[in-house]
C-alpha cells in the first residue's frame, strides 16, 4: 500500500474518533450544567470541557471566559478551532476522499454522507434541543463509520492502519479525561460518596460511554477507584487503556505478519501493553495517578510517532 | 441550418424500431415516476460522490453533472460501423504520431504542413527518435462523435491526450440498472461493465520489455483538487491499482518507484491523468509540483510506459483534425470510415476568404482550444462579437478553423416541460494495446439540456445519459 494511503486511513479514523469524543464531552457537560450548583459544585464546567478536549491554549487565545455559548461554538462549529467537530468531520472527509479507492462503498458513504449532512447544521444551532440532536448525530456517524468498517472492509493493511488511528486516538482521549479529572478519582476519605462528586463521576463515565458498563462490571454504586480501574486496567471495557492496547498490539502484529517484518511500532505497543497488564490500581494510586497518566500520554504519542516513521512517510 | 435528426422519431412522428421498447415503456409509465427517479438518481450521485470541480468557482468546488434518466439508443448495426471506424481512426493516429517523431514521411510527402507540427506548442522535441514500448502512443482515446442524419456520423474531435468521462459511462449504467430494473428486463443491452478489465489488460500489454511478467501499473493523478479526481480514484479502484500523486513516486537509477508501507516498489506502466507540461519538472515546466522529477529520464531509458505517451497532442489538435482523412489514407491505404465535419482551414487563403464571407453561418474554433471555450457560434453571435472575431481571424488565421453549424441529432430527454428532444453527442473510448484494440459498446452520451443549445460540455450546462447498443 502507498504510505500516503496508510497515512490518510490512519488520520481518517483518528478524526472520526475525535469528533465522537468531543460530542460526548459536550453532552456530559450539558447534563452537568443542568443540575443545581449544590449538586455539582461551583466549578465552571465549560472550562473543564475545554480542558478535557485538550484545547485550552487555542481557546484562551480567543476568549477571556468560558461559557455555554462560546464553548459549544468553539468545540462544535468553529472553523478557527482545528479540532472542532466540524473540522474533524471536514478533515476526516478530506482524508477519505484522498483514499476513496481504499474504502468500501459503505464506509465512504458514511463519511461523505456525514459531510453533506454537516452543511445542514450550518454554522451552529439555534436551540439546545437541536444541539443535542446534533451531538447524537455525531456519535451515530462515528458508530456507523466503525460499524461499516468492521462489517465491510477486508482484513488487510487498509483496515489495520485505520484501526491503529482509531485506538491511538481513543487511548489518548481516555487518558486525557482521566488527566483532567484525576483529582476527583483519588481515594480521599473526605470526598468519597459526597453528592458533589457523584455527578462528576457519572459525567466521566458518560463521556466514555461506560456508565452502564460500570454497573455491569462492578455491581456497586460509583466509587472513584473503581472508575479509574475500569478506564485504565479493565480490558473488558472498550475504551479503557488496557483494551486499546490489546487492540493496538493485535493490529501492529497483523501488519508485521503480513509484511514479514517487526519494527519499533510492534515493540513499543507490546511494551505499553505489558506495563498495563502488570499494573495494579493500588500501586498506581501509590506512585501517583497523575504521573502514571502523564507517562502514558507520552508513551501513546511515541507509538503514534513510531507508526508514522515506520509506515506512513 | 437543417432540422436536427431525431433519433427516436421519423419526420412523420413514427417511432424508429430501436426506440420502440423505450417508447412503450414510457407510455405505460405513471406520471411523476420519471421525476421521482430523476431525484433519486441525483441523490445517489451525490451520495456516491460522483462530482467534478469547476475551475474558478471557489464557492462550490464540487458539483454534479446533471444526469438524464432516459437512455440514448444506438442499433447494433450502427455500432458495428462506428466500431470499425474508431479502430481505423485510432490505428491511424498511432501511426501518425510514430511517424512525426520518427521518419516524418507524411511531412516529407507534403500531406501535413510542417509548421503545423513544429510550431505547435504541444509538439515535444524530447520525443524525437524515441521508440516507445510497442510503438503505441495513444493507448486510450476518446473520439467525439456527432450524428447528423440516419447514415452520417461525424468525428467532431479526437482526444488523444488524457480523455475523461469514462467513469460517467460506467456509473450511469450502474445507476440506470438500480433505478429501472423493469426497463432492463425488457431490453438486452450490451454491457459496458467490463471496461476496467479491458483497460487493465491494455495497460499490462504495453509494459516495457524490462518489466517483470506481471507488470505493476499505477494511475498518476494531479490530486484531489483536479476536476476529474473522482474519475481517477474510481478507475484506480476498479482496476485494482494504486492511485499515486507525484510525491508518492521517486526515481532512482532510471527506475520509477512508489513509496509503500513495505518500502519502495517498482512501477512499470503509468496511466497518467496529468498533462505533459506537469509530468516532470526537470523536463518540462520547472514550477510543476504535481509531477515526478526524473520521470522522463526513466521513460527515455525504456524502463517505463506512459499511457498515453508524451507528445500525443500533435494528433488531436483541431488543425490536424482537418487532415485526418488524408492521414488515414496515407498510412492505411483506406478511405476513412468515419467522416470528418467539413472544415475550412483558415490558414489557407481561399478557405479564409470563404470563412470571412460567411462568419454568421459558421462555427469558428481556436485550433488549440477545448471545452467549448474561445469559439464563435456565428448564427447566435451579435454583430460586435462577430466583428471582434473577424479581427482575430485576420491577424492570426492559422489559429482558427471553421465548420458549418451542425444540426446535432436529438434524443428524448427529461426536462422541466416533460420529455422533449435535446441535442446529443457521443464519446466512445478506444483502448489500444499491443495485442488488439478494445472498445466497449457505446460510450458517454453528452446532452445539451437547454432547449436548442448545441453545447454539451459539462462545464457549460451539459448533462450525460446512459448509452445503449441494442439489437433491433
Amino acid at each position: 500500500m502507498l504510505s500516503r494511503t496508510a497515512d490518510n486511513l490512519y488520520w481518517l479514523a483518528r478524526y472520526v474518533e475525535r469528533a465522537e469524543y468531543l460530542a460526548r464531552i459536550l453532552e456530559a457537560t450539558l447534563r452537568l450544567t443542568a443540575l443545581p450548583v449544590a449538586y455539582v459544585g461551583s466549578t465552571n464546567e465549560w472550562e473543564t470541557a475545554v480542558a478535557t478536549a485538550g484545547c485550552c491554549e487555542a481557546f484562551s487565545a480567543r476568549y477571556s471566559e468560558a461559557n455555554e455559548e462560546n464553548v459549544t461554538d468553539f468545540l462544535a462549529f468553529s472553523a478557527d478551532n482545528p479540532s472542532s467537530i466540524r473540522n474533524c468531520i471536514e478533515i476526516a472527509r478530506q482524508n477519505a476522499r484522498a483514499v476513496r479507492t481504499a474504502l468500501t462503498t459503505e464506509t465512504w458513504e458514511t463519511i461523505n454522507g456525514a459531510w453533506l449532512e454537516l452543511k445542514r447544521f450550518g454554522n451552529g444551532v439555534a436551540t439546545r434541543e437541536e444541539f443535542l440532536r446534533f451531538l447524537q448525530w455525531v456519535q451515530e456517524t462515528s458508530l456507523r463509520f466503525d460499524g461499516s468498517a468492521y462489517r465491510t472492509m477486508l482484513r488487510n493493511d487498509v483496515y489495520w492502519f485505520s484501526r491503529l488511528g482509531l485506538y491511538i486516538e481513543r487511548a489518548d482521549n481516555t487518558a486525557r479525561i482521566l488527566d483532567v479529572k484525576y483529582h476527583m478519582l483519588l481515594p480521599d476519605d473526605e470526598h468519597v460518596g459526597g453528592p458533589l462528586d457523584y455527578y462528576q463521576w457519572a459525567a466521566i463515565l458518560r463521556t466514555v460511554s461506560a456508565l452502564t458498563a460500570y454497573h455491569w462490571v462492578y455491581r456497586e454504586s460509583l466509587k472513584p477507584w473503581l472508575i479509574a480501574d475500569l478506564l485504565i486496567l479493565n480490558a473488558q471495557m472498550p475504551r479503557s487503556l488496557a483494551s486499546c492496547y490489546e487492540n493496538l498490539v493485535r493490529f501492529c502484529d497483523a501488519i508485521a505478519t503480513a509484511y514479514g517484518r517487526q519494527g519499533p511500532s510492534q515493540r513499543h505497543a507490546r511494551a505499553i501493553r505489558t506495563r498495563l497488564q502488570n499494573s495494579r490500581m493500588q500501586e498506581i494510586f501509590q506512585s501517583g495517578l497523575h504521573e502514571f497518566i502523564e507517562e502514558f500520554v507520552t508513551d501513546n504519542n511515541a507509538l503514534g510517532a513510531a507508526v508514522s516513521s515506520q509506515y506512513l512517510i | 441550418m437543417a432540422a436536427a435528426f431525431n433519433e427516436m422519431r421519423e419526420v412523420d412522428g413514427r417511432v424508429r424500431p430501436v426506440y420502440a421498447g423505450l417508447d412503450r415503456w414510457l407510455s405505460d409509465l405513471a406520471p411523476d415516476v420519471l421525476e421521482h427517479r430523476r431525484r433519486e438518481a441525483e441523490f445517489l450521485f451525490r451520495r456516491i460522490g460522483i462530482t467534478f470541480a469547476v475551475y474558478g468557482e471557489a464557492e462550490s468546488t464540487e458539483r454534479l453533472i446533471p444526469f438524464d434518466v432516459l437512455p440514448r439508443i444506438i442499433s447494433s448495426s450502427e455500432w458495428a460501423t462506428l466500431r470499425a471506424g474508431l479502430e481505423q481512426r485510432v490505428k491511424a493516429l498511432n501511426l501518425y504520431i510514430k511517424d512525426v517523431y520518427g521518419r516524418r514521411e507524411i511531412l516529407r510527402a507534403g500531406i501535413v504542413p510542417e509548421d503545423l507540427v513544429f510550431q505547435n506548442p504541444v509538439f515535444r522535441p524530447e520525443m524525437n527518435g524515441l521508440r516507445v514500448p510497442h510503438d503505441i502512443y495513444v493507448h486510450i482515446a476518446g473520439i467525439d462523435i456527432v450524428r447528423v442524419d440516419a447514415d452520417t456520423f461525424y468525428v467532431l474531435e479526437d482526444n488523444a491526450r488524457t480523455p475523461s468521462g469514462v467513469s460517467y459511462m460506467l456509473e450511469n449504467r450502474e445507476i440506470m440498472m438500480r433505478l429501472f430494473p423493469e426497463l432492463f428486463s425488457r431490453h438486452r443491452v450490451a454491457p459496458v461493465e467490463n471496461y476496467p478489465d479491458e483497460l487493465l489488460a491494455t495497460l499490462k500489454s504495453v509494459a516495457p520489455k524490462t518489466a517483470s511478467s506481471d507488470p505493476t501499473v499505477a494511475l498518476l493523478t494531479p490530486g484531489i483538487y483536479n476536476s476529474a479526481y473522482y474519475e481517477h480514484s474510481f478507475l484506480a479502484d476498479r482496476l485494482g491499482i494504486e492511485l499515486v500523486e507525484g510525491r508518492d513516486v521517486i526515481v532512482k537509477g532510471q527506475i520509477a518507484y512508489m513509496r509503500t508501507t513495505e518500502g519502495l516498489k517498482r512501477i512499470d506502466v503509468i496511466y497518467r491523468r496529468i498533462d505533459d507540461d506537469f509530468l516532470d519538472p526537470l523536463a518540462f515546466r520547472p514550477d510543476s509540483a504535481l509531477g515526478v522529477p526524473g520521470l522522463m529520464a526513466v521513460y527515455q531509458a525504456g524502463n517505463l510506459t506512459l499511457a498515453n505517451a508524451v507528445g500525443t497532442g500533435i494528433a488531436d489538435d483541431k488543425a490536424v483534425y482537418s487532415y485526418m482523412p488524408e492521414i488515414v489514407k496515407f498510412y492505411l491505404g483506406e478511405e476513412s470510415i468515419l467522416k470528418n465535419v467539413p472544415t475550412w482551414r483558415c490558414r489557407e487563403p481561399e478557405h479564409l476568404s470563404y470563412v470571412l464571407d460567411h462568419l454568421d453561418d459558421l462555427v469558428i474554433k481556436e485550433v488549440h482550444g477545448s471545452g467549448g471555450y474561445g469559439m464563435l457560434i456565428g448564427p447566435k453571435a451579435d454583430k460586435a462579437t462577430i466583428a471582434a472575431f473577424r479581427a482575430k481571424l485576420k491577424s492570426n488565421p492559422k489559429n482558427f478553423i471553421a465548420q458549418p453549424t451542425l444540426a446535432l441529432s436529438t434524443c428524448p430527454t427529461c426536462v422541466e416541460e416533460g420529455v422533449a428532444p435535446r441535442h446529443v453527442d457521443l464519446r466512445p473510448f478506444v483502448l489500444c494495446g499491443r495485442d488488439k484494440i478494445r472498445i466497449v459498446p457505446g460510450g458517454l452520451t453528452r446532452v445539451a439540456l437547454k432547449r436548442d443549445s448545441l453545447v454539451v460540455n459539462s462545464s457549460q450546462g451539459g448533462g450525460t445519459k446512459d448509452t445503449w447498443v441494442l439489437d433491433v
